[in-house]
């Protein structure tokens, strides 16, 4: 085990990565100078001859009937070419006949609502319009003067008010709604010592600095979208559903996404409605949303409220861990987010009580988003792990540490790795922890009270499966080609590492390709899971090519000699090994492989962990919150390249940090509409909010997993709010049990 | 947007002279807030006069020592000012603490005392907002009403006023110098700005056919000792929850010189004036820094999410005058 500093920006690496030494190196990010310089092109930046512009029209109530929608003034302003509506749109196949088994329908399309093919209206904000012209400037002036008259219904639109109609959700396959583990209620009745909590979170919104944008592309019944995805395959195959195209007539490009964070993973409305009106102008069609829009029509992570209990023996060890959880779901679609998931497996309590309620509002669909689940459930459980630790008298660290699980508490999988007892320690040393006096409200600098918290970080492991093809050509250059995602954290760069010392070969001789459908089929972008999934198929096409090189090279006595040789020697331009293919008897192998992989990994618990340390500072007279310090200690597997690792979680810090201390949707309960519509009203963190951030990892490679690698995208943002909230109690002695922690509630 | 015409005035006459003659103009400078707003569909004009060429620029002590700052100056010069910096502090912390450096190299002083509301119901064509769309109603009222005021408030609005500047100009007794083809007038700046009564939509003082040309500050001795706090929702970036422009003089203990002004709690930069007339002559003590504060907001009439404003602008105002008074006796 070692450990680095990280703190800062870590120099760059040159050229001069030694054959068989990428792995593990913080080599600089491969689109990194291409994107400050501008060079690097974004979907909507992609240009066709005759494209036209759209822009999109809303709803103004949140659930209702379309009386009449009067296009005449928009269709007026000079260089509209059309305004379609549900009046006049092209008919495509309906959501809900889609096979959700091929498919996993709604969940794809993010919503089981048919834009512009219905007069029905499930949200404030649902695109029930769209305008195309020849410039944007003419689209965006056009799209205000579509006057709509509605027939309102009563709509759900206020999630305090609609506790009551929360159901218990069933789960699926992946995920319980409800886990049960001896009897928790009586457990916590007799605990020596217990706490019964209400927390709440609300509703969050992505942002990512590149709003969503699609062009699309018709030539006969060939569809090409440019589009900000972070799943390009299930986007392909989903349009090709709806439009009723084979879908090797669809042609998904999403070379470079500006920031996702799960808000692309869904086939959200521009995608759909671009490549509808393309369809009905006969010309490329670029939508690109705008900030609003996207805040309207693109998902979100859902608010919500919980209830956690917990009792313990006065020495500190668990009988008893309950969270009832209310989350909702849109009308016309949203997902179940699984906030219950830390309390299920972080802990060894003898008696264990969780459950998943859902109410179903009249609110755009909500999505996932960075941490689905753990980002919440660990606010909850580790803001009240710390109350417990203060009801015990005890280290909050200790009270972890004395229930660290010997399997995971639901089901009884051995974890494949388990290092949360170092991860504490090893970040307690570095950041002083014992420095700190337990005693609330004891340290103070002049006006700022002085506070430190930590929490548990967690997130579960989930690995898909992808294809992928490896060329070696007889230049010595290797292609690796994978349709899979770059999002702005060094995707293309990792793999590249991996593929160079598979193949030992120099890492700058290896390019490769993705973000394109036409490629290799890769996995969606999400759950943490590319680095690994992808890695697996890199690792056995490397493995496959190389055999076969091998071979090459005994034939042509050329063993021993760089790879290259043996192609040259046979006069063989290149040689080329594949995993997966996109025949139909590929598909099947890439199912199976799938089903393999899915299996073998759930023998096993896997999830990546850490420990979240902060200090805050809160101003005695004004309730100002500042977070001074910041340290997360990982065990995240083997890191392949530090620096976009340390970049991966520190940015998730920094997401954890926006939902700790400022970011809330702001749904107005009379009436629904999302009036936190923009960077104006929804407040991100900035640079200031933000200390120096240090990370770490305890850098020990999954023996379960490829190369040890343990996905690294999320769980950085896990355990935030919770160390920020429990910091603030130590500088303070307030208990904040609602997010976001403004000002006002310091008081 | 909707298509407008766009005019560069080449000197203040005709600029003066286009705006009599024609209907539905807007001067642009900075634009930094109209461009926002013409973007959003808040403001469409039809003619834009682009006023960046006018010799309004300047910056110059006149003889009775009179500061007077050119219209056109940008907010980030006029903060880096030596003469500002040194006099009156409390205006170029102000300017700093607000927006962004970008912003602040392009906008300017007319155009930060013109800027308008950032109330989020006034931005949301689909919200009703009185000064947006007059006689339409108030949806900030009964709804999400962080940013609204809880001083200076009618039933038709409640919308604050977003200037950090105005606060410390309010508190330095400015003067706004106005031109229009009639001649020039001088308005003091606790006039400027307009509480909104019943027509929240006339937000100053400014006729339809006038231009600001420059701001004059009066010699205010007590202002180089002067501070400006602004509490918000994020550590920058961020328009105030409360704001406190604040001088203070103190002889033997007892307060000889006190200018007090609030932002971010009222629907104008406020001045305190109930606070600073029992400040005057009173003892320098948190007691009182604080009863007099708890006068200035006993008229508050808060909303349901910003009654917890009427404390804050309490406590920042003691907070600042305790400082600044520990700053004087330190030195």
């Amino acid at each position: 085990m070692t450990t680095h500093t990280r703190t800062g920006s870590e120099p760059g690496v040159d050229a001069s990565v030694p054959v068989g030494g990428a792995v593990g190196r913080p080599v600089d990010r491969r689109d990194g100078n291409a994107k400050v310089t501008g060079a690097v092109r974004f979907s909507a930046e992609h240009h066709y001859p005759n494209l036209t512009y759209a822009m999109l029209v809303h709803a103004t109530v949140a659930r209702g009937t379309i009386t009449r929608i009067d296009t005449t003034a928009a269709a007026a302003v000079p260089g509209v070419v059309a305004v379609l509506t549900h009046l006049n749109a092209p008919r495509i196949r309906p959501v809900r006949n889609h096979n959700i088994v091929r498919d996993l329908g709604p969940s794809v399309s993010g919503t089981s609502l048919d834009y512009l093919n219905t007069d029905q209206v499930f949200w404030d904000g649902q695109p029930i319009a769209v305008v195309v012209a020849e410039t944007s400037a003419a689209a965006n002036e056009a799209a205000p003067l579509v006057e709509v008259t509605y027939d309102p219904l009563p709509a759900r639109v206020d999630f305090a008010a609609e506790q009551t109609n929360a159901t218990p959700a069933k789960g699926d396959l992946t995920f319980a709604g409800r886990t049960k583990k001896g009897d928790a209620e009586k457990a916590l009745a007799a605990a020596e010592v217990s706490v019964d909590l209400r927390y709440t979170t609300p509703g969050l919104q992505h942002n990512a600095i590149e709003p969503h944008a699609t062009v699309a592309v018709w030539d006969g019944d060939h569809l090409t979208v440019h589009d900000t995805t972070q799943s390009i395959n299930q986007t392909g195959r989903y349009l090709a559903w709806r439009f009723g195209v084979p879908a090797s007539r669809v042609r998904v490009h999403a070379e470079f996404v500006g920031g996702a964070f799960g808000a692309k993973f869904a086939v959200w409305p521009g995608t759909v409605i671009a490549a509808m009106a393309a369809k009905a102008v006969g010309r490329p069609v670029r939508l690109a949303l705008s900030r609003r829009a996207v805040s309207r029509a693109t998902g979100g992570r859902t608010a919500s409220t919980n209830r956690i209990a917990l009792g313990a023996t006065r020495d500190g060890r668990l009988t008893s861990l309950i969270q009832d959880s209310v989350t909702r779901t849109g009308s016309a679609g949203g997902l179940l987010e699984a906030t219950t998931s830390p309390a299920r497996h972080l802990y060894g309590a003898q008696n264990m009580l969780t459950r998943q309620n859902l109410v179903p509002m009249d609110l755009m669909p909500n999505t996932w988003l960075r941490a689905p689940g753990e980002a919440i459930g660990s606010f909850v459980l580790e803001s009240a792990m710390d109350e417990l630790a203060y009801e015990l008298s005890m280290d909050p660290i200790a009270l972890r540490l004395r229930n660290e699980p010997a399997t995971d508490p639901t089901g009884g999988k051995k974890f494949s790795q388990r290092m949360q007892r170092e991860a504490f320690e090893r970040g307690a040393e570095r950041f002083g922890w014992a420095d700190r006096n337990p005693e609330p409200r004891s340290m103070r600098d002049g006006e700022w009270l002085v506070g430190m918290g930590t929490a548990t970080a967690y997130h579960p492991v989930v690995r898909l499966v992808a294809d992928v093809k490896v060329r070696l050509s007889d230049d010595g250059s290797a292609l690796v080609q994978c349709g899979f995602h770059e999002m702005g954290m060094g995707a293309a760069t990792v793999q590249a590492q991996i593929a160079a010392d598979a193949l030992g070969i120099a890492y700058e001789k290896v390019r490769v390709e993705y973000g394109d459908s036409a490629l290799p089929s890769g996995p969606m972008a999400g759950n943490s899971n590319q680095t690994a999934t992808v890695a697996t198929s890199v690792l056995a096409a490397c493995a496959e090519l190389t055999r076969k090189v091998s071979a090459l090279a005994r034939r042509t006595g050329t063993t021993g000699q760089e790879p290259a040789a043996a192609l040259r020697a046979a006069r063989r331009p290149f040689i080329e090994a594949s995993v997966g293919s996109a025949t139909r008897f590929g598909a099947l192998g890439s199912q199976s492989r799938f089903l393999t992989t899915f299996l073998k990994d759930q023998r096993w618990s896997k999830a990546a962990r850490g420990a979240q340390f902060c200090e805050v500072r809160v101003n005695a007279d004004t309730g100002e919150l500042r977070i001074s310090r910041w340290l997360g200690m990982f065990d995240v597997g083997r890191v392949i390249n530090p620096k976009t690792a340390a970049s991966q979680l520190r940015g998730a810090v920094v997401m954890g940090i926006g939902m700790a201390l400022s970011e809330q949707s702001l749904i107005d309960p009379r009436n629904g509409r999302t009036m936190s519509a923009g960077l104006d009203s929804y407040y991100v963190p900035v640079h200031a909010d933000i200390p120096p951030i240090d990370v770490d990892w305890l850098d020990e490679p999954d023996k379960t997993m490829p190369l040890g690698i343990i996905g690294l995208g999320e769980v950085g943002m896990t355990g935030v709010a919770a160390a920020v909230a429990n910091a603030v109690h130590h500088a303070t002695g307030k208990r904040i049990r609602d997010l976001p922690i403004t000002l006002d509630k310091l008081l | 947007m909707k298509p407008f015409s766009y005019l560069s005035a080449p000197d203040t006459a005709t600029a003066l002279r286009t705006i009599a003659d024609s209907e539905d103009v807007k001067f642009l400078a900075g634009g930094t807030n109209l461009v926002d707003l013409m973007r959003e569909g808040i403001e469409h004009p039809a003619t834009v006069i682009d006023i960046t060429r006018l010799p309004l620029t300047g910056i110059e002590e006149l003889p009775d020592g009179t500061i007077r700052v050119g219209a056109l100056v940008t907010n980030s010069r006029l903060a880096a000012d030596p003469l500002i910096r040194t006099r009156y502090p409390v205006l170029a912390k102000a300017i700093l603490l607000g927006a962004s450096a970008q912003l602040r190299n392009m906008a300017t002083v007319g155009g930060n005392l013109l800027q308008r509301t950032r109330c989020m119901y006034f931005y949301d064509e689909a919200s009703a907002c009185n000064k947006r769309a007059p006689g339409s109603g108030c949806d900030a009222i009964g709804g999400f009403s962080r940013g609204s005021a809880v001083l200076g408030a009618s039933e038709h609005c409640i919308a604050t006023h977003p200037s950090d500047m105005a606060v410390a100009l309010v508190m330095l007794d400015a003067v706004v110098e106005v031109e229009s083809v009639h001649g020039i007038r001088h308005v003091p700046i606790a006039e400027f700005h307009r509480v909104p009564g019943d027509t929240p939509h006339i937000e100053t003082a400014l006729a339809a056919d006038e231009l600001i040309t420059a701001i004059e500050l009066p010699p205010v001795p007590a202002a180089a000792h002067s501070s400006y706090r602004k509490v918000r929702d994020r550590a920058s970036y961020a328009f105030a929850l409360v704001s406190v422009a604040a001088a203070l003089a103190v002889e033997d203990g007892r307060i000889t010189e006190v200018r007090l002004a609030l932002g971010g709690v009222a629907t104008k930069p406020w001045r305190a004036h109930i606070a600073e007339e029992l400040l005057l002559g009173a003892e320098a003590t948190d007691e009182n820094f604080a009863r007099a504060a708890a006068a200035e907001l006993a008229p508050a009439l808060p909303q349901s999410d910003n009654t917890f404003k009427i404390d804050l602008a309490q406590r920042t105002v003691v907070a600042v005058l305790r400082k600044l008074n520990a700053e004087r006796s330190a030195s």
